[in-house]
């Protein structure tokens, strides 16, 4: 199970991005995933809450976008969703040429930031 | 009232990002990493053996390297070959990363070296999803393992540059229907070459060494529908360069 190096990945990079920000606390983070991606969303959410402990991200909850894969057919042009398990060979020509347009996303899509404690002033952005 | 943060960042592109340079890295030196991905006991050790004894005679400057969770066992299998031989203990680790590779090719992948053969841990989900710089990607199954095996592990097929089928002498034994595995890859990899081995026999023992050294002399590798149109390599959408970089490029929402 690769998903807590996943999940690592996801923690550092928006602990990074957090800082450069000046956020103080990360209160959601969204995750977009492709079908195609070879990562399990349930088994992601277990260990992201693992590797939040003692980051900006503690208590974090992640939210995770599912999206489906979809294909091309470059000779007829006809459009499908893949399925799982994928079937990437044209179901109206049966052509060569195929052009995958999405499903391998893993991407870190945005953070939310904890409200500023009322009080707590101004501070610079970083 | 919360304030959303715009990231947009691919979550390997440190490995991408590692991997990419790497593959360069390695082209410039004039060496090609082969990444060999398979279950556990698929029998990728005895051929990738077999292949080393081949090209050591030969005489192609050839390396291995195997990684696992424990054991040097299968280190010891190929250094028979006589050929450049480094096992990695992943101490747990399901898969190789590049960042991993790299740091253990900096001391030992000798001067010369032409490919350079990774047996990545032996796992078919993991290490799927992690570019390693190579530039031949080979999935394994063995006819023990049933037709669907490509359909189960979609991942682990789909982005192969070739496709191996193992212990074929079995074949028979297992009632392995061919048909319907070659249907199960053409489906999640359609036109990826599959190329049918048995290290007891030798029937098909040369055919990894021979795609090799043909990328080694410009070959083009087989391009993975599930690579997809922007991916550099198996690599990731959306990973550094791309328009959706993570370089400082983050835009802010009230």
């Amino acid at each position: 199970m690769h998903e807590m190096s996943i999940a690592m990945a996801v923690v550092e990079q928006v602990d990074a991005a957090a800082r450069e920000h000046g956020m103080e606390a990360v209160v959601l983070v969204r995750l977009q995933v492709g079908e195609l991606a070879g990562v399990v969303p349930s088994a992601l959410d277990f260990c992201f809450e693992l590797a939040c402990a003692g980051t900006l991200l503690e208590g974090a909850v992640l939210e995770t976008e599912t999206v489906q894969a979809r294909a091309r057919c470059l000779g007829c042009e006809t459009e499908w969703s893949v399925g799982m398990p994928p079937d990437l060979g044209c179901p109206n020509c049966a052509g060569a040429g195929v052009e995958l347009l999405a499903g391998r996303e893993l991407q870190i899509i945005g953070v939310e930031r904890a409200e500023r404690p009322a009080g707590a002033g101004a501070r610079q952005e970083g | 009232m919360c304030r959303t943060v715009e990231l947009r960042q691919a979550v390997l592109a440190r490995n991408d990002d590692g991997a990419r340079a790497l593959r360069a890295r390695l082209a410039a030196q004039g060496t090609v990493a082969v990444n060999l991905l398979s279950s556990p006991g698929s029998g990728k050790t005895a051929l990738l053996e077999a292949e080393l004894c081949l090209a050591r005679d030969r005489g192609i400057a050839v390396a291995a390297l195997t990684a696992d969770l424990a054991t040097e066992n299968d280190a010891l299998r190929l250094a028979r070959s006589g050929v450049p031989v480094k096992q990695v203990l992943t101490d747990g680790l399901c898969h190789l990363e590049s960042e991993m590779l790299t740091g253990q090719l900096a001391d030992w992948l000798p001067d010369g070296t032409r490919l350079l053969f990774v047996e990545n841990v032996g796992n078919l989900v993991c290490p799927a999803s992690y570019d390693l710089g190579e530039t031949l990607r080979v999935a394994l199954a063995s006819v023990t393992e049933g037709e669907d095996k490509p359909l189960k592990y979609p991942t682990a097929f789909g982005l192969a540059n070739l496709v191996l089928v193992t212990k074929a002498d079995l074949a028979a034994a297992a009632e392995f229907d061919e048909t319907a595995f070659l249907a199960n890859v053409a489906r999640v990899n359609p036109g990826v070459e599959v190329v049918f081995t048995s290290a007891r026999t030798g029937q098909g023992v040369g055919e990894l060494l021979d795609r090799a050294c043909a990328v080694l002399d410009g070959a083009e590798v087989h391009r993975p529908v599930m690579a997809g149109a922007s991916a550099n390599g198996p690599g990731h959408l959306h990973s550094r360069g791309d328009s959706h970089s993570h370089d400082g490029a983050a835009a802010e929402h009230l």
